[in-house]
């Protein structure tokens, strides 16, 4: 298996990291990944035999200029039109499929640039996902803000100027369990008009729980969709359970959130399969679901505390930018979230091009938002998921985006 | 040929018959669109209204003009109608055009549930402008439930396809007695005219301005264009034969009385 993933903290127990090295070297240790566990939910959906059906069919390497031409000239363009845009054939087409990727998205949306910014809330974790800074063998500082905390983040990140707020926890239904979420949201519903949530997938009753906490759009990255890469990279924890989060954004919107976004982690394994995979799994589900919101991101992996080896491998900026152009072209209608893992100039440039939503002011960090907003320390803080690229603040954001000829829009929701 | 030529909607007369758009533009550019479409009502996402952003849209419309706030991201009407509410909780007026969509990627609005909402607010005191599917059984519905206008598509939202659906608004201005005020699809000045040759009450555009190269100066060829199909219904276009020329000897012509 690749090890460049596997490190072993010197604060591990010996017991610990002989659990952990099994993990890693025998795959007979690990848990089924297509099996649920106890307490989760079988909604019974079609959607991800569809979905893999189709993926393994795609063969990147089939589709010529020819294709990528006649998907280019289409007015609607159908899922083997998204198979050669996110070829490598479509490489050198890649100005002209930007062209008309920022046509369809100035019909679509105009101008506008949406923001939003992240709060981690806690980052404890059960899993062990071996590219994530959270996970439970990575020896980081540990925190779970409490009411108090929360509340005085969120304070400071409203006042800065934004609206919406996206909460994030570790997977740890122990440490962060639902009640306390729920009263982050109810917390969050004061300070912010849109509050979205990305934490460990939960059954339909809890996303109405969540939902009528005032949570009203929920984000689940799939990471990868091969389910043989994943299982080599998900090793111990609920998160080892492949279909359970598969089916996570059809328990939102079925526990009525009223928006669900999509990713898959772009260079955890072959990009152009998990790019396709995700951009699927987003319209079969809104066809299944008319109303959905629906929304893309498109994360690279980074560098995480203690290990500066990982990165996005494969994926550069132009295959990042043919993916984003691609989903644009297949799915005009559809928001695409464009994270502070990229550079200022990546962002500044694609949000011109596909992307409708970026984060501002981010930090990855659990409770350290006061200090980075205002320069006042006086509270612990834990350590972040991953190393940011884009740490421009929101006045700083807005002030480019104006530059850039766009009108930046702090809300465009309603929670009814 | 009238000499005052207004639209009247909701206790209200209005001279210009361009209706637009504030979305998917930059909001310091609102106060130029608006003047050089010469409009006297904006439509405004009552979401994008609901903030505590400094730069509140409602700051960049002029406030001269009628505010028409929109439901937009309501799904059934018991949202909709709780937007209108929230609409003039701030402040935006009576005045709301209600906009139902069940399907995030077309936005083709809910028929049904715009009638239920159209009832419901209509009974509230609101001048109520529907946008639908132009559906003549629907429109008659939203006339009896207290429509103060019916706002049927042109082609789908954000299209700049035109009047694909001309033929059904044709029917809407010929048997309804409500203004009949062309929504969405309209991409260019030629179309708006023809909507208003047809004999539109209004025609309202936002996404042909907000994708063209100069926004105001689109505003302006919007308003020309607006006008003149005005001017040509009042004025009653010229009879379009569908065959042969008009005969100076007509078949009747040897009828003695």
């Amino acid at each position: 298996m690749d090890n460049r993933y596997f490190v072993d903290s010197e604060f591990l127990s010996p017991a610990a990291l002989e659990k952990k090295h099994r993990l890693e070297q025998d795959p007979a240790s690990r848990a089924d990944p297509m099996a649920y566990l106890p307490g989760m939910e079988d909604i019974h959906s079609d959607l991800s035999q569809r979905v893999l059906s189709r993926v393994a069919a795609f063969r990147p390497e089939a589709y010529s200029a020819r294709e990528v031409r006649a998907a280019l000239s289409h007015r609607v363009r159908n899922e083997e039109d998204l198979m050669a845009l996110l070829s490598p054939a479509a490489e050198p087409f890649l100005e002209e499929m930007a062209l008309l990727a920022k046509e369809e998205t100035s019909r679509h949306f105009g101008n506008t640039v949406y923001f939003f910014t992240p709060l981690y809330i806690a980052n404890y974790c059960e899993n062990y996902c071996v590219y994530c800074g959270f996970n439970c063998y990575n020896h980081i500082r540990r925190m779970k803000l409490n009411e108090k905390q929360i509340e005085r983040e969120m304070k400071v990140i409203a006042d800065s100027g934004m609206e919406e707020i996206l909460i994030l926890t570790g997977e740890s239904r122990a440490e962060s369990d639902l009640a306390y979420i729920g009263q982050a949201c109810r917390t969050a519903r004061t300070y912010f008009r849109n509050v979205g949530l990305e934490i460990y997938p939960v059954n339909t009753e809890e996303y109405r729980f969540l939902h009528e906490c005032g949570a009203d759009y929920v984000t689940v990255f799939q990471e990868t969709y091969d389910i043989k890469k994943y299982e080599t990279l998900h090793l111990l924890g609920h998160k080892r359970v492949w279909p359970y989060r598969f089916d996570a954004q059809e328990r939102a919107l079925l526990g009525g959130m009223r928006g669900v976004a999509f990713s898959a982690l772009l260079g955890l394994s072959d990009f152009r399969r998990d790019a396709l995979a995700t951009a699927l799994h987003a319209c079969y589900l809104q066809k299944k679901y008319p109303w959905a919101e629906i929304s893309l991101s498109c994360p690279r992996l980074r560098p995480i505390i203690n290990n500066e080896k990982i990165g996005p491998q494969d994926v550069g900026e132009k295959q990042l930018c043919q993916i984003l152009c691609a989903y644009r072209l297949f799915l005009p209608f559809a928001g695409i979230t464009v994270s502070s893992r990229e550079s200022a100039a990546f962002r500044n440039g694609i949000v011109k091009i596909a992307a409708t939503k970026i984060s501002a002011g981010v930090s990855t960090g659990i409770g350290d938002h006061e200090r980075k907003y205002t320069g006042k320390q006086d509270h612990e803080e834990g350590d972040g998921q991953f190393e940011i690229s884009d740490g421009r603040s929101f006045g700083a954001m807005y002030r480019d985006m104006e530059e850039e000829g766009l009108q930046p829009v702090v809300n465009d929701a309603l929670y009814v | 040929m009238q000499t005052n030529d207004t639209l009247r909607l909701g206790g209200k007369e209005f001279s210009s018959r361009f209706i637009l758009g504030s979305g998917k533009y930059s909001m310091k550019l609102i106060e130029a669109a608006v003047r050089d479409a010469g409009a006297e009502i904006v439509t405004l996402a009552v979401r994008r209204a609901n903030t505590r952003e400094q730069e509140n849209i409602l700051d960049f419309i002029p406030k001269t003009v009628t505010l028409l706030p929109n439901t937009s991201g309501a799904r059934n009407a018991e949202e909709a109608v709780r937007i209108a509410r929230l609409a003039r909780e701030l402040g935006c007026g009576d005045f709301v055009k209600i906009e139902i969509m069940r399907d995030s990627k077309y936005l083709l609005p809910d028929n049904a549930e715009t009638v239920k909402a159209t009832e419901i607010l209509a009974k509230e005191g609101f001048t109520v402008l529907p946008y639908m599917f132009p559906d003549l059984n629907v429109a008659r519905d939203l006339e009896s439930a207290g429509a103060a206008a019916v706002m049927p598509l042109a082609s789908p939202i954000g299209s700049n396809r035109g009047l694909a659906a001309g033929d059904f608004i044709q029917i809407l201005i010929d048997e309804i007695s409500l203004p009949i005020i062309v929504d969405a699809g309209i991409g260019c000045p030629s179309q708006a005219c023809r909507a208003m040759e047809m004999g539109a009450a209004a025609v309202m555009a936002n996404t042909a301005l907000a994708t063209a190269g100069d926004l105001a100066g689109m505003a302006a060829a919007f308003r020309l264009a607006i006008e003149a199909g005005r001017k040509a219904y009042l004025a009653g276009l010229g009879r379009v034969l569908s065959r042969g020329a008009s005969s100076s000897d007509p078949l009747t012509g040897f009828l003695r009385d």
